[in-house]
This record gives structure tokens, C-alpha cells and sequence, in this order.
């Protein structure tokens, strides 16, 4: 199956034989795969051939593809490093299921992909040629033994010199072959060359301007090598979007969603896959009169936040799992103290250190109920990169209003995942107000609770005949120590009343498909994108099933038991831990559900179904849409 | 902390008006009698009615136990909150917050156990704001436990045959960390000393901490009584640029000069349990200062909405 062009040179077509007139393949979208070993720079070439995609007006959807170390040895299975990149011709809301095309640098990179099942059965890869006739008898025996491993399937293999081609321009390629295979791209593509050169430019803004021109020399080498040499095209027609748009990915887009929300302060300790908020606040946060505060910890992360809050300033803390798990006593605090509070959680594999670069769904129940009495809180999970903006701003709003704690629970996908959305119009109602430091009426009191909502009017250090001590003690409505039944009954009511107020305001869920059918699946967080595509696979077939998505878990958006009784199946789709209902032991009295079955099972009494997977990876739309016929048809998941 | 310009931008404070020591008092405190928290809050408030700390632009912030109670009983804002983390919620009302005074109490567990991690990394970062280590060398509120202030071999609940370690002394500790600005020691049975110790620790631009020696009359009345009774245990540090309790001179005969700027010699007495030394060892104001250099200016939500619009056209298509 390995093939390698006639004529490898990469001038190829000057030598006065025409280049064959390429096959253009039209496609509706198309997944590309770029691998490489971490350093080598597939990560840039994913990025920027994403970019001009969107801009070109393809919907895009991209994903890195991240080694579990920081250093993995070269050529090796888990240590690939790289993108995958989704586009097509309308939006694109997740990552697909294989790639169609697949560049690898190495084939033991490509092996990697190979065994997650990350290529399509007639996926074309491009590959270095180096390694089958390298020096190394070693690296020539993996060769084989790849190639026999990949011979199982019906890949088209082809052979491709970077590395040899490379060497024209550069004396290390390791620093130029992404350029290369980024031309090569642009070829295949027929992507916006002048917009790519811009990209690259701005991408190496703060080198000198040798390296832009040996960049831009690199990739009009790949593009004539391909353009000489491989005999296919892929069109996937781009539909410019209507209005202006943002690409960035959702750890960008929650930065500037905090910024949007006029808060002060991020308060944070350095955790995979959070931590990139921080890094691009760090950057520009000042400027806008914010900053980030790297904390000794997360406790002290979430202390410092709630000591911002507290004096009136806006704060918010951003974390994984186990940073959650040690900010937990503090949350408690601010619950009781009624203290406004955001708390973004990015989602990774757990428990403990788990999956720390991986995505998972695994802190719904913990973010609801993670914490030692009734702590009462917000939370909310956005669906896509534009909600990362936008839920921010909510959040602010409702931390502040309600004086309460709200947490925002985005995942390692929504974290890296890079998308188009519309450009949000700045609004100054966003921001919060300045700190009230006007004197406190007589009488006023630091919890003087509506008997009936539960809300407050808080008072601020500063505020003249405000002074009062903030306890975490059980209180009264002046704030002090106390201790009678009747007082702390009080106080619980107040704290939750304030949700279902919350809830009054909310809207159920929308539904994609149908109001009615044979199955509603219902999801939350960022497998929204995946489980519509599956629906819209299986409606296409026949099937009479719809989806939905909800964005407040806590309180939860109203409607849900009359809109399942709809249906006459529901099940949640996620990507946490539940038993296998056929697995030894299991019953379904001791069958352990995902988080939002459990939590819809309580709340409607509704008998909801799950089907969940814990792979350290989104969800495939492919594997959904098998998993609704296997429902609609065996009256079972697999 | 020093003395700050903050009252001259407090609203509402009527000019004329003077500061008496009873707008300083709330709660009638709930102490032990006999507990050495009581003279530490009268040494407390005395400081604020010298300094003339307007309530509203005051904020104690504690921890949890004994000690940590001392904010409702202290007629400013106060913040009670858990066990061990008083000083990240000072550093963030600090680090916002400038122009409010902010002073922390904690208890020997909630600073130097539970707390330890935050109170090193809290001397690193220099904020001002005054700190008080109230230390009972035990565990008052949860009666009778062991804290890493214990002297060794001293008996309690969870171990009763006695503390099988040298305790941890929080004055070396403190020394110990870069950056480092003021250290004081002073003793609740000495009141005048508390005084200037803590009015002292107030005017001093950065993180000022003050270790109390706190009688414990339910606990540890063993530990501190020979001090108490005997003052030829005590020895006083003197020095212009440190703190002279004139009255004091009668009582305690043992006076040393120590220059607070020799932070070697600062080191060295700090090292002895005994004779028990009262004083600053250590002041310094010249030390960064975290929240010095962390200022940013405020900005207005049209300044952040144009920059806003200016970030977004970064990731136009
Ligand atoms: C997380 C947590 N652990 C334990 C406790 C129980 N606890 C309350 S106060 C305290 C120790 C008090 O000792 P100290 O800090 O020396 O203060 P003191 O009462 O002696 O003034 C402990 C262990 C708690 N409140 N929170
Ligand atoms: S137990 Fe000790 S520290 Fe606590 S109040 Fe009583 S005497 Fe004071
Ligand atoms: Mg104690």
C-alpha cells in the first residue's frame, strides 16, 4: 500500500513532464490529521491551516492532540504531538469522527493515531520518507514492522521527502518541516497562500525577519512539491459567515469573557488544562486595570478571590479537579458568608491526577455537591466556545446579584478546541458597577434577607455604619454567632431559596429534532456538537429522536420532567464513568448512572438511561448515532 | 502597616470627630476569665484609638479557634473565616483594597499548622498589614490538643505522655523567610508592651509580625507562669528604632540593645527559649512589597470596553 510518486524531486515538474491533472475531490468536510513529535511544530501547522480555514469561510472545529509527557522519547506511539483539524463547508460544532487525511512526520506517530482508531479506513496519509531508508538499521526494522501493523487496513500510503526537501533551505528541519507540510496543505486545500504567508508573519512577529522569509520559503516548497506531485485535490466549498467573527479556543474565550464581565482578579494556581486562561491574562489582563494572581495554592487561590470579593472588588478563580477538591472548605465560606464567587473548572480526567491532559465530564456532581452541608450553589456548563464568553459574563451577573458562588464547568475539549463564533458587541452592562461606598441606612443589616427570595443587599468594607463580621459560623441576619435551631433553618432557607429564584428566570431547554418521538438523548457541556450531529444522522435515517442540551445543572432549567414525558425514552449522553448494565454484578439496583442521569433521575423521577465512555477523548458523532440505533432498534446501548 | 492618608478619603467621617476607645468595642468577648485574649484586645483597640483608624476603613480578618474570635469583638469590619486561611483573604482584600487597613489575628494552629504554608509564602509577598500570632502554644478551642508551638514534653489530649517534639519557634521561622520586614515578640501580661509592639507593627510599611505570648488559664497556665511571676525570665529589647516601654524599666531589669536593623543578630536571639525575649528583632522598610508592585491602575468600563474591542480585533476572521 505504500506508494511513493514517481518523481520525488521536489522539482519534480521541471523537469519538462507535466504534472497529471489532479482528481478534485468535492466534499461537504473533511477531517485532516497533522502528527509529529512534540518540538517539531505540527501544533503551528494545525493552527494556522485552522485559521485561514476560518477565515476563508470554512466552519472549523480543532483539536490538539497532546502527549501525555513533556518530553517523550522521539518516534515514539504516545509522545504524538499535533492537531486534528475539522473543517466544512457549514459550522462544524466538534471533532468528528476520523480523519480523512493524515500527515505524520514519523510512522511511529502515526502508529499512535493508528491504534486510537483515528483514521478512516481510506484515510490518505502523507509520510516522511525518511525513516524507511534511514541509516539506522534499528529505525528501518520499527519501519517494517509499522508497515505491517498499518497493512491491516486499507490506507493510501504516500511517501513524501520532507525532511530531505527541507534540508535545501534549512540546516535543521526539526524547525521547518511544519512549514513544509503546511504548503503541501495549501496545495491540497487550494487555501488562501497571501493569507497563509500573512499568518506565518504574525506568528513569528517577535523573530527577525529571516526567519518569516525562510518560513515562507518552506512552505512555497510544499506547496510546489504537492502541487507537482500528488494527483488528488479536496474542495470543501467555504460559505462566508454573515456577520464578523472570533476564532479562539475556549480558554481564550473564558479570559476574555472574564474581562468582558469587568472583573479584577484571576486567582489561580498552575493546573492542566486550566491554566492556559491564566496565561493569556497574564498577558493582557493588566491592561485592563485586571490581574492574575499566581496563589501558593489553590486554597490560597480561592481565599485570595473571595478577600477580593469580599472588599467589592470582582474575582474569579480558575481550576481543574483537584484544584476544585482543595478549594472546597473556601466555597463552603463563601456560600455561607454569601460571598459572590466564580469558580471556572476545566474538566479533565479523574479521580486524583487522572487524566490530566484529557477531557472528561467528571466534576458535575462534585461542582453540585462536592462539600461538606447544604452549600447551595450555581452551576452552569457551557456548550461551545462562544458560551465560554458569554457564560462569564453570566456568571459575574448572577454571582453579584445573588451573592452567591457560581461555577463554570468547561472540559479539556472546550479548553483547546479552537472555533469561529460570531464577534460578541462589547456592552457596558456587562461590567459590573463600581464598589458602593456610600453610608449604610440606619437599621440595615449585613443579611437582611427577603423572607421570600432570600436575597440581600451586601455591605462592603468602607461603607460608613456598615461594620459588621463576616463569619462562617452559623448567623442571624445582623451577622452574629447563632446558634438556635430556628437561626441556622433560617439561614439554609435563605441560601437556597436564592436558586429557585435563579430558576424562575430560566427557560427549558431547547430541543434539537422533533418536541416528541421514540428518544430524547440529553447531554451537557461540550459533547452538545457531537450528540446533534448523531441526532441528525439518525433522524435522516427515519429515527424519531431529538436532543438537548442544559446549561444550568444547578439550579437545573425548568421543564425537563414534562418535556421527557415527551418521549418514550430518555437517556444522557457523557463523557464520565457509569456501569455497564450487563456487567458482572451490576443491577439496576446497584447500577452506578452517569452524573446527569443521577441527577435528572432525582429530580424528575423520570426513569433516565445513560450511555457513557471515559476515553480520555470527546465523543465520536459516529459512535453516538450507533449507539441511538442501538436503542431505537435492540432496546439497548450496545 | 504605616500610618496612611486613608482617613482623609473616608466619607462620612465627621473631621472633628475623635475616635474613643469604646467605638472600637462590639461583642462582649466570650473569652475564658483569666484568658490572655482579653488584654490583647484592649491593647488592640488602644492602638486604634491612638492611630485614630476610622471603624469603616479597618478590617480584621481571622482564622478559627480561640484567638480568631477576637474580630467580633473589635467594632470594624471583620472577617471570620477558616481554619488556617486568614492570610490569603487578607491578601486579597490587601491587594485591592490599599487604602483599608488590614489586620490579622490567628491562633498558634491556625498560623503555624494548618495555616503554615500560607503564612511563609504570605512573609514572601510583604503586604501590608499588621499580623498577630496569638500563641497559646496549645489548642484552645478544641480543647487541649497539641500545636506545633507546644514546648516538648508537655502534656495534652492527644498526647498526654507529651509533645514528643521540639516545637517549631515562630520568630525564627518568620526570620527565616526571604524577605522578611518586621518581627516582633511581645507578652499579653505586659500590656503597655502590647501596645507599642502592635502600634509599632501598624506603622510599619509591610507584613508586621507580632508573636503574643498568650496565657491560656484553661490549658497551659504551666507553660507561661514562671515568666509571668518572674520577670528576671524576661528580657526587653531596647533600642531607638525599636521599642522603649519606659514604664516597663522598673519591672523588667534585664534590657538588651539590639539594633532591629541587624538581621544576624535578629536571628541569633530569636534562636533562645530562654531568658523570653520581648521587642522587635527585625524591621526593615525597605523590602518590596507585593502589592506595590502588583498596582494597577483602575480603569473605566469605557476605557475596558474600547481595549476590549481592540483584543477582539486580535482574533477576528
Ligand atoms: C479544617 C478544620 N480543621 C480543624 C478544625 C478544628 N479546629 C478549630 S480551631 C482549631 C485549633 C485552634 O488552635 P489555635 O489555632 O492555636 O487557636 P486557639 O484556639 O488556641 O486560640 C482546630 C483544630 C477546623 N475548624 N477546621
Ligand atoms: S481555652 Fe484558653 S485560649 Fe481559649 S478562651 Fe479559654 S483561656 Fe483563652
Ligand atoms: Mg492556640
Amino acid at each position: 500500500m505504500t506508494e511513493t510518486p514517481s518523481t520525488s524531486a521536489p522539482d519534480g515538474g521541471a523537469a519538462g513532464v507535466a504534472p497529471p491533472e489532479p482528481r478534485l475531490i468535492k466534499l461537504s468536510e473533511h477531517t485532516i490529521e497533522i502528527v509529529s513529535d512534540p518540538g517539531e511544530g505540527a501544533q503551528k501547522c494545525g493552527q494556522i491551516f485552522g485559521q485561514v480555514s476560518a477565515r476563508m469561510g470554512n466552519g472549523v472545529w480543532t483539536v490538539e492532540i497532546i502527549p501525555a509527557e513533556i518530553q517523550p522519547p522521539a518516534r515514539s506511539p504516545a509522545g504524538g504531538s499535533g492537531n486534528r483539524i475539522r473543517i466544512g463547508s457549514g459550522p462544524v460544532t466538534n471533532w468528528g469522527d476520523q480523519a480523512g487525511l493524515v500527515v505524520a512526520f514519523n510512522e511511529q506517530v502515526l502508529l499512535g493515531r493508528h491504534r486510537l482508531d483515528a483514521l478512516s479506513d481510506d484515510a490518505i496519509i502523507l509520510l516522511d520518507s525518511l525513516w524507511s531508508r534511514h541509516d539506522d538499521e534499528r529505525i528501518r526494522e520499527e519501519w517494517q514492522k509499522g508497515m505491517k501493523e498499518l497493512a491491516g487496513r486499507s490506507y493510501r500510503l504516500i511517501e513524501v521527502p520532507i525532511e530531505e526537501a527541507c534540508l535545501e533551505i534549512v540546516d535543521t528541519p526539526r524547525r521547518g518541516k511544519n512549514m513544509f507540510v503546511l504548503g503541501m496543505l495549501a496545495c491540497l486545500y487550494q487555501r488562501d497562500v497571501a493569507l497563509i504567508m500573512d499568518l506565518i508573519a504574525q506568528s513569528f512577529r517577535k523573530k527577525s525577519p529571516d526567519v518569516v522569509k525562510i518560513n515562507h520559503d518552506l512552505l512555497d516548497l510544499g506547496y510546489r512539491w504537492a502541487n507537482d506531485n500528488l494527483d488528488f485535490r479536496f474542495d470543501v466549498p467555504a460559505t462566508k459567515p454573515e456577520g464578523p467573527m472570533l476564532v479562539t479556543n475556549g480558554n481564550q474565550a473564558v479570559a476574555l469573557g472574564a474581562i468582558a464581565a469587568g472583573m479584577d482578579l484571576c486567582a489561580m494556581y498552575p493546573i492542566t488544562p486550566a491554566t492556559s486562561v491564566s496565561h493569556y491574562l497574564s498577558d493582557i489582563f493588566e491592561e485592563f486595570g485586571g490581574m492574575v494572581h499566581q496563589a501558593e495554592d489553590e486554597i490560597a487561590a480561592a481565599g485570595v478571590a473571595i478577600g477580593a470579593s469580599y472588599a467589592g472588588k470582582v474575582a474569579f478563580t480558575v481550576t481543574s479537579g483537584p484544584g476544585l477538591a482543595l478549594k472546597t472548605e473556601f466555597l463552603g465560606l463563601a456560600v455561607m458568608g454569601e460571598i459572590p464567587l466564580v469558580v471556572v473548572d476545566v474538566q479533565r480526567g479523574g479521580p486524583s491526577t487522572g487524566l490530566p491532559t484529557k477531557v472528561e465530564q467528571s466534576d458535575l456532581l462534585a461542582a453540585l455537591f462536592g462539600q461538606p452541608g447544604d452549600a447551595p450553589r450555581v452551576v452552569i456548563a457551557p456548550a461551545t466556545i462562544d458560551e465560554c464568553f458569554h457564560l462569564m459574563i453570566t456568571a459575574r451577573r448572577i454571582a453579584e446579584t445573588f451573592r452567591c458562588v457560581v461555577i463554570v464547568l468547561s472540559d479539556a475539549n472546550l479548553a483547546s478546541g479552537v472555533q469561529p463564533y460570531p464577534r460578541p458587541e462589547v456592552d457596558p452592562r456587562w461590567m459590573a458597577g463600581p464598589i458602593d461606598q456610600s453610608p449604610v441606612a440606619q437599621g440595615a443589616r449585613p443579611f437582611d434577607w427577603d423572607p421570600d427570595t432570600g436575597l440581600s443587599h451586601r455591605i462592603i468594607p468602607g461603607q460608613p455604619g456598615g461594620m459588621h463580621t463576616l463569619t462562617g459560623l452559623a448567623h442571624d441576619e445582623s451577622s452574629e454567632i447563632a446558634y438556635d435551631p430556628d437561626a441556622h433553618e433560617r439561614g439554609c432557607a435563605m441560601r437556597s431559596r436564592k436558586l429557585a429564584v435563579i430558576q424562575k428566570a430560566l427557560r427549558p431547554p431547547a430541543l434539537h429534532g422533533d418536541p416528541d418521538g421514540d428518544l430524547l438523548v440529553v447531554g451537557w457541556g461540550s459533547t452538545k456538537g457531537a450528540i446533534e450531529e448523531a441526532v441528525d444522522r439518525a433522524r435522516a435515517e427515519g429515527y424519531r429522536v431529538s436532543s438537548t442540551n442544559i446549561t444550568f445543572l444547578s439550579p437545573l432549567q425548568p421543564g425537563l420532567k414534562e418535556i421527557f414525558g415527551r418521549f418514550n425514552r430518555v437517556m444522557t449522553v457523557e463523557i464520565n464513568y457509569s456501569d455497564a448494565p450487563d456487567a458482572p454484578y451490576i443491577t439496576p439496583e446497584n447500577r452506578r448512572m452517569g452524573q446527569l442521569a443521577w441527577l435528572l433521575r432525582a429530580n424528575t423521577l423520570v426513569d433516565v438511561d445513560c450511555w457513557t465512555r471515559v476515553p480520555g477523548q470527546p465523543l465520536r458523532p459516529g459512535r453516538i448515532h450507533e449507539v441511538i440505533r442501538n436503542v431505537l432498534l435492540k432496546g439497548r446501548t450496545a | 502597616m504605616r500610618g496612611n492618608s486613608c482617613s482623609l478619603l473616608t466619607a462620612g467621617q465627621d473631621e472633628e470627630h475623635e475616635y474613643g476607645l469604646q467605638d472600637y468595642a462590639s461583642a462582649t468577648p466570650r473569652w475564658c476569665p483569666g484568658c490572655g485574649d482579653h488584654g490583647i484586645l484592649t491593647g488592640v483597640q488602644r492602638v486604634l484609638e491612638a492611630e485614630q483608624l476610622p471603624p469603616e476603613q479597618t478590617v480584621f480578618v481571622s482564622g478559627i479557634g480561640c484567638a480568631s474570635r477576637l474580630p467580633h469583638y473589635v467594632k470594624t469590619y471583620g472577617f471570620h473565616g477558616i481554619h488556617g486561611r486568614a492570610l490569603p483573604v487578607a491578601t486579597g482584600i490587601k491587594l485591592h483594597r490599599p487604602e483599608l487597613n488590614v489586620f490579622v489575628v490567628m491562633g498558634d494552629g491556625d498560623c503555624c499548622s494548618i495555616g503554615a504554608g500560607h503564612w511563609i509564602h504570605a512573609i514572601r509577598y510583604n503586604i501590608d498589614m499588621v499580623v498577630l500570632l496569638l500563641d497559646n502554644e496549645i489548642y484552645g478551642l478544641t480543647k487541649n490538643q497539641t500545636s506545633p508551638t507546644t514546648p516538648q514534653g508537655f502534656p495534652s489530649n492527644t498526647q498526654p505522655r507529651g509533645s514528643y517534639l521540639p516545637p517549631l519557634n515562630p520568630l525564627v521561622t518568620t526570620l527565616g523567610v526571604s524577605n522578611a520586614s518586621f518581627v516582633a515578640q511581645t507578652a499579653d501580661w505586659a500590656p503597655a508592651h502590647v501596645f507599642e509592639v502592635i502600634r509599632a507593627a501598624y506603622r510599619h510599611p509591610g507584613f508586621a509580625f507580632v508573636r503574643i505570648l498568650q496565657r491560656c488559664p484553661q490549658y497551659t497556665t504551666a507553660i507561661f507562669d514562671s515568666a509571668v511571676r518572674d520577670p528576671s525570665l524576661v528580657e526587653m529589647l531596647v533600642h531607638e528604632n525599636g521599642v522603649i516601654v519606659p514604664e516597663l524599666q522598673g519591672i523588667y531589669k534585664n534590657q538588651r540593645r539590639h539594633d532591629p536593623s541587624n538581621l544576624d543578630q535578629a536571628r541569633r536571639l530569636a534562636e533562645d527559649v530562654e531568658p523570653v525575649r520581648l521587642g522587635i528583632f527585625y524591621r526593615n522598610e525597605d523590602r518590596p512589597r507585593y502589592e506595590e508592585t502588583r498596582h494597577v491602575p483602575p480603569h473605566s468600563v469605557e476605557d475596558r470596553l474600547r481595549l476590549l474591542n481592540k483584543e477582539f480585533d486580535r482574533h477576528a476572521l
